[in-house]
């Protein structure tokens, strides 16, 4: 009889635990799932600053505006043939 | 007696009693175990709509750069500020505020209020620039929100308009690479579970039921430099002759990559006005011309490959040569010519009487070998097939035609493809417009055939030839210059086309580049004038920028002793058909 109880009692005690161990995995899962989005959307602001830079840089960087700012602000010109030499090796 | 008229028993009564509560308690029993067993989705489903949401997590387009990385086509974050009509107009004394900082009239604002009052969303300005859309949100006006969306910005302009094409405010490709590579730039959009309180804000992520694919980036095979430099020579070119329009294609000879595509007149894909279709089309791949003389070097290899000796004389007559009841004609009395001597003189006689002697098969085989008359399979979208009859309705007429360039339609970049198969030893590599892009390869012409040609090509642009502004210092370059007339219903305007195609270094070839220049009204139509001389400049810094070694270093030495004056332009070629009647 009291080996009986005993069982009962033991499958009983698993049976809460592992009850109370489900709610606590979808706490922690909740729990992780709003820490990743936190992230991603770190990640996503990062990314987003990165092509607003990048988009800066392609605008300055732009051969018309080279090409301009050497020509015009910096007086450079392509080397004549006047003033190139070849090295014979 | 007395007890029966007192009813039932108390003993009985108990037992109704006990069995109406139980049934009571059966029932609750029941119908609860129903509604949690059997229909529990409806119940769960029902009550998790009112709360739980799923909704798509968004994905950034890839970015587009050229073969160094370089960005070409950049989504960059912008905001749109949208406005709640029912409950921006519970405080409608803000909304002369609103107006002013929207840069928006008053009376449009209230109108278009008006008409949707009974909505709950509404964009009143799309696209604007973050800074200024933190202005409007910081007057924290009721009902006014913003959202932030993704507009594509191409650095470039119209340098590369359109072979990059564009997208409309949904971030979809409309025209170019843009359409064509619309599914892998976009990705795919994931989409998430979250709880939402009853103005909407999301008070919990609670589950992501598919992750987003972000979209990929795109490498193409241009060259940011050499594209540049394309544009501002055919630019320059196309507004010193006052002409209509010009395209541009250059191709690396040996992966059959498309380095640099361009076409004038253009328009700017950042500004969102309208733009005519005729701009918007990438006149390289769209349009179709006739390609006039610069088809000659395909007529002589189906000569050579037909076994033709390339010392052959062929006579070319003064007065012009009669095929059926047409006469061909040369600018210029050439005399005897053989294979060389036609092409550098550019000599129709001369192509007529050698395509004579071939027979119709044999010709449309070459041809379409090295890629005239079929699709490039370059991929972009509208691409045009060139236009070549079928050999069993050429009369001897036709094949006279077509053998200089005429009653066959073609493409600037089947132009460059051809000229490029030539100088990789024969073999037509299928252009491509993606780094490292999977091309078809395809045998036009044996080896031999090819250099053969291309050596003959290279006195074109020597002393004598008809596009001797064509030739680069230190290098070896072999051409052919075109000049024809626009076909139109009926017959040809005096009109011109010039054209030049050519390839370089000889030796190693590394660039094969065609040059098309539509209706020059300035400074003469010849191919050898207006043209020869973009390939030049174009060729002379892209050999710099890829740093191809010179195959001709002898002649740097040479004119470093005897300075030279550039030779006198001795530009001139045979003439299209005056009286054409095409069939």
């Amino acid at each position: 009889m009291s080996a009986r109880l005993f069982l009962l009692m033991a499958l009983l005690l698993g049976m809460l635990s592992s009850a109370v161990a489900v709610v606590y995995a979808r706490h922690s899962h909740r729990q992780a799932y709003v820490e990743l989005s936190k992230l991603q959307r770190r990640r996503d602001e990062h990314n987003v600053e990165f092509r607003r830079l990048q988009t800066e840089q392609a605008t300055v960087a732009e051969t018309n505006r080279i090409v301009s700012i050497a020509t015009e602000k910096l007086s450079m010109h392509f080397p004549l043939d006047t003033e190139t030499t070849v090295v014979q090796p | 007696m007395k007890m029966q008229a007192r009813g039932p028993q108390p003993r009985t009564r108990l037992v109704w009693i006990v069995g109406v509560l139980l049934f009571c308690g059966v029932v609750v029993v029941a119908r609860a175990a129903y509604m949690q067993l059997v229909t529990e989705d409806f119940y769960q489903r029902a009550g998790n709509e009112r709360f739980l949401r799923v909704v798509p997590i968004a994905t950034t387009r890839g970015m587009i750069t050229d073969r160094n990385g370089e960005p070409l086509a950049v989504s960059s974050p912008v905001e749109s500020i949208w406005v709640n009509p029912k409950e921006l107009l519970l405080d409608a004394k803000r909304l002369p505020e609103l107006a002013k900082v929207l840069d928006l009239p008053l009376d449009e604002l209230t109108l278009k209020l008006a008409q949707k009052k009974d909505k709950q969303f509404m964009y009143l300005r799309r696209h604007m620039n973050p800074d200024a859309a933190k202005a409007v949100l910081d007057r924290d006006i009721p009902g006014v929100y913003s959202s932030r969306e993704f507009r594509r910005f191409y650095p470039h302009r119209e340098v590369m308009a359109q072979v990059l094409g564009f997208t409309n405010l949904d971030e979809h490709g409309v025209e170019g690479m843009e359409l064509a590579y619309d599914d892998w730039l976009t990705g795919k959009p994931g989409s998430q579970k979250i709880i939402r309180d009853r103005r909407g804000r999301i008070v919990e992520n609670v589950d992501l039921i598919r992750p987003a694919e972000n979209g990929k980036d795109l490498v193409l095979s241009i060259d940011r430099r050499i594209q540049y430099l394309a544009y501002s020579e055919l630019k320059k070119t196309i507004q010193t002759h006052k002409a209509r329009a010009g395209s541009a294609v250059v191709l690396d000879v040996r992966t059959g990559e498309i380095l640099a595509m361009v076409n004038y007149p253009s328009y700017n894909p950042n500004s969102r006005l309208r733009i005519s279709p005729s701009l918007r089309r990438n006149a390289a791949v769209t349009d179709v011309l006739e390609p006039g003389s610069t088809m000659k070097p395909f007529t002589v290899a189906a000569a050579l490959e037909d076994g033709v000796d390339p010392n052959i004389v062929i006579p070319t007559e003064a007065g012009g040569y009669r095929i059926a009841n047409r006469r061909v004609t040369d600018t210029h009395y050439y005399g005897p010519v053989d294979m060389r001597r036609l092409l550098v003189k550019s000599s129709n006689i001369g192509a007529a009487k050698l395509a004579g002697n071939m027979s119709n098969q044999h010709f449309y085989s070459v041809l379409s070998r090295f890629g005239f008359g079929e699709n490039t399979e370059s991929g972009f979208p509208g691409e045009s097939s060139a236009v070549l009859s079928a050999p069993n309705r050429w009369g001897p007429v036709e094949k006279a035609t077509i053998s200089y360039g005429y009653g066959i339609s073609v493409t600037p970049l089947q132009i460059a493809q051809a000229y490029a198969a030539l100088a990789n030893d024969g073999m037509l590599i299928s252009p491509t417009f993606v780094k490292g892009g999977e091309a078809r390869h395809q045998r036009a012409v044996d080896a031999v055939v090819a250099g053969q040609v291309l050596n003959m090509l290279e006195d074109v642009t020597k002393i004598g030839g008809t596009a001797v502004q064509a030739a680069i210092k230190g290098y070896r370059v072999a051409g052919k210059t075109g000049t024809s007339r626009r076909a139109v219903a009926g017959g040809y305007e005096k009109r011109y086309i010039s054209l030049f195609a050519g390839v370089v270094p000889i030796e190693n070839p590394r660039f094969a580049m065609s040059v098309v220049v539509h209706e020059p009204s300035v400074g003469g139509y010849y191919g050898g004038v207006i043209s020869a001389p973009v390939f030049h400049n174009v060729m002379d810094g892209a050999l710099r920028l890829m740093d191809v070694p010179p195959d001709n270093i002898e002649q740097w030495y040479a004119d470093k002793s005897v300075p030279v004056a550039a030779p006198p332009v001795v530009a001139e070629e045979a003439p299209p058909p005056d009286t054409g009647v095409m069939p």
